[in-house]
């Protein structure tokens, strides 16, 4: 279930005690853009502690510095051994950049000893290139298990502005969606850049599930109650589930092989998906 | 007729204060009060000395009762709440005598009582006619209500308004009465007005606060309290705010209406009597300007005295009929006895106000308070004073969980219901630890600075001096 992730500079040590209780599926810890070229070393020596003591109950990604910065190997070096859920990959623009990245990983698991392939991926793309690649780079390689939009430095390097509506961007999420979908892996949105603003968040949160994004990323734990509401399904789509999963089980009961329900037939993909809503419902009980 | 005197001293005189004598002063001017100092320099000026001093609250503007009190012109203090610098000074020892820290309840009702008589009150008042009604609504020192300043008007032997806007006889919508005023003074200010009242209170932007919160007000949903008739408190604090606009936004969702909202009143508490949230607010003391503006404009929004607030000699006071109070703490031992008198250090930083009032009072009370604070954890195994007895306080609510009196299993179980994260408090006092080592306890002196005393006036608990080093 990961509705949400939230964005955490890796040299803030106020937010990585912090991280867990602010309510996003997910965190991801940055080495990247949120620290400057000064802070780079503590930044890993930080993250790496808060992961190793903090006992983190959210999914872990540490977003790296991107392969052509002199940073990236250093900060996988310090990283995999305490074996985060997820690295995040940056300016990805193909399935090469990813098979690089996964390589040295495995070459670093290999030397250390620990399970080879158990830290995931989830590159972000954010160029041109890399988004006409979407497919090649969500399907490079077995640790890919979802790939994320950075719609703030795609429409820098397709000489746009970026919006609110978004229109500039539109192709690109549904392209990104599209290939997601068809290599079999999550997709996350880009985050909403006007901490203020929530009932535009709120608003791009829903035109991003419309399209099929599996969720959103957040800059502001403020934006991250936002985005798992509209991420999670609704009192009605709980209700239907419970139907669905109800008349199925009669159906099977009774031994008929296709039944309906308020005159709709009750496939598979129906009941698959019903499974999938009653699953999230139980994951985000609390709401926390 | 006229009450009004010429001066400060000519009022002293005419009243007839002499050494040893107490005297009183409210605190609704709150850090921008020039009154109680200008009070003490003309007492000073007189040569009177040995005044003891009951006043609601100590504020930092208060910073020359230090100079009065080395002087021997103050030789008491008895009050509700101490602010850092005056503490300080009383923590090092500055006095003889121990101060008396009340409740804003247990004051108007030793007063009342006769068990703290006071023999001058002086009344600073933003308007006041020249036979002594007066009000804290309008004027350019504008407070809103002048809920602690009532008895002390009514039961002093003589009692003074001062006021910087005096108007003709007679004042319409007053709060105090004439017939409990024996003088009057007119001076070009009482007060320093962005002392008074903050401008529109803000909401914390911090998101831990906001966590703690948003699992405050879905606590609070959760108790099975929140229903039509609902009754709510909350302090100034960012995330009592908070958890007051998280609180609204569900009673908007789900079409509740409150009945009376109590206390020191914000504008968020305004915002929720205009949203229907409440048919009433019962105000003792305005914290900003929207809540002045509000008891001034709207029939709906009451002004109360101290004594109705909460004495616990009154025939009934709002605090008993009340569902919930958030209230802040500095510290919280795993008893649930709630420190807000003194920081980490023991220093005096604080006092009771209504805390431990509305804790005895409310169906459920609630303490919001991150973790730690400056990597101390906020759960200790004793609290360095005593400000609300346990028994009293129902829920501790933290950013990484929620603990709950064992005397309440009741809302434990309501709360694991509704998926909310509850802990023993020892478990979060661990969770704390683990995460900012154990503190040392200071290390204070033999020396009684203070007596705390509770609401129906026992003793409490006593605070000892901190060493000078």
């Amino acid at each position: 279930m990961r509705r949400s992730m939230l964005f955490l500079p890796g040299n803030s040590p106020n937010m990585l005690l912090n991280a867990n209780i602010l309510g996003s599926d997910s965190v991801i810890l940055d080495l990247e853009d949120a620290v400057a070229p000064t802070e780079k070393d503590s930044a890993r020596i930080l993250v790496r502690n808060a992961i190793k003591s903090m006992g983190y109950t959210k999914e872990v990604i540490v977003r790296i510095n991107p392969i052509d910065s002199p940073y990236w190997e250093k900060d996988l070096q310090t990283i995999v051994p305490i074996q985060p859920d997820m690295i995040m990959p940056t300016k990805v623009s193909g399935a090469k950049d990813i098979q690089i990245i996964a390589d040295y990983i495995t070459k670093l698991e290999e030397e250390l000893g620990l399970e080879v392939g158990k830290i995931k991926l989830m590159p972000l793309i954010e160029t041109a290139l890399g988004v006409e690649r979407a497919f090649d780079i969500a399907s490079a390689d077995p640790r890919v298990t979802c790939i994320f939009l950075g719609g703030e430095d795609f429409t820098a390097d397709m000489r746009c502005v970026r919006t609110k509506p978004g229109n500039e961007i539109f192709y690109a999420r549904s392209r990104m969606v599209v290939a997601a979908r068809a290599a079999g892996v999550d997709v996350m949105d880009t985050p909403w850049t006007d901490v203020e603003d929530i009932d535009g968040l709120i608003e791009d949160a829903k035109l991003a599930k419309s399209l099929g994004f599996s969720g959103k990323a957040s800059i502001s734990p403020r934006h991250v109650a936002g985005i798992n509401e509209v991420f999670s399904p609704t009192e009605a789509e709980i209700q239907y589930a419970k139907d669905v999963m109800e008349t199925n089980e009669k159906a099977k009961a009774e031994g008929k092989g296709v039944v309906s329900l308020r005159g709709k037939m009750i496939d598979a993909p129906i009941v698959n998906r019903a499974r999938q809503v009653l699953e999230a419902a139980e994951a985000i009980k609390g709401g926390r | 007729m006229s009450k009004l005197v010429k001066s400060i001293k000519e009022a002293i005189q005419l009243a007839g204060l002499k050494d040893g004598m107490t005297i009183s002063f409210h605190h609704h001017l709150r850090n921008g009060d020039m009154v109680a100092v200008m009070v003490m320099d003309a007492i000073c000026e007189l040569g009177i000395k040995d005044m003891n001093v009951n006043i609601s609250s100590v504020f930092d503007t208060h910073g020359p009762f230090i100079e009065y009190i080395r002087d021997g012109v103050i030789t008491g203090i008895e009050t509700d709440y101490m602010g850092g610098v005056v503490g300080r000074a009383v923590s090092e020892g500055i006095m003889d005598k121990p101060v008396t820290f009340r409740t804003h309840g247990g004051r108007p009702s030793d007063i009342i009582r006769g068990a703290s008589p006071i023999d001058v009150a002086f009344i600073a008042a933003p308007t006041a006619d020249c036979m002594g009604n007066c009000t804290g609504k309008i004027g350019k020192s504008a407070c809103g209500s002048l809920g602690y300043a009532f008895a002390d008007a009514m039961y002093a032997k003589k009692s003074i308004v001062i006021t910087d806007n005096l108007v003709e006889y007679p004042l319409i919508d007053y709060s105090i009465a004439e017939n409990y005023i024996d003088y009057v003074v007119a001076v070009d200010k009482i007060g320093e007005p962005s002392g008074i009242v903050s401008g529109t209170t803000k909401i914390t932007k911090d998101p831990v606060g906001l966590v703690i919160a948003d699992y405050a007000a879905r606590a609070i949903d959760a108790s099975g309290l929140l229903k039509d008739g609902f009754s709510f408190q909350t302090g100034a604090g960012g995330a009592s705010l908070a958890a007051a606009k998280y609180l609204k936004d569900i009673m908007m969702k789900k079409n509740i209406k409150g009945s009376y909202g109590l206390g020191g009143i914000t504008a968020y508490m305004v915002d929720m009597l205009n949203s229907g949230c409440f048919k009433a607010l019962y105000d003792v003391q305005c914290f900003d300007l929207d809540a002045v503006r509000s008891i001034r404009e709207n029939p709906n929004h009451m002004e109360v005295t101290a004594a109705h607030y909460a004495s616990p000699t009154a025939k009934s006071s709002a605090v008993d009929s009340l569902d919930v109070v958030i209230l802040g703490a500095t510290e919280i031992d795993t008893d649930f006895n709630v420190n807000v008198h003194t920081d980490s250090n023991g220093y005096i930083m604080g006092g009771s106000g209504g805390h431990s009032d509305t804790a005895a009072g409310a169906k459920m009370s609630m303490i919001v308070a991150p973790l730690s604070r400056a990597r101390l954890p906020i759960v200790v195994d004793k609290v360095l004073c005593k400000s609300t007895p346990g028994s009293t306080v129902d829920v501790l609510v933290t950013q990484r969980g929620i603990a709950v009196n064992p005397l309440r299993a009741d809302l434990a179980d309501r709360f694991k219901d509704a998926g909310l994260p509850v802990y023993d408090i020892h478990d979060l006092k661990a969770m704390a630890e683990q995460l900012n080592g154990t503190p040392k306890k200071p290390v204070l002196g033999d020396k009684i600075v203070a007596n705390v005393l509770y609401r129906d006036g026992t003793l409490l608990d006593t605070i000892k001096n901190v060493p000078v080093k």
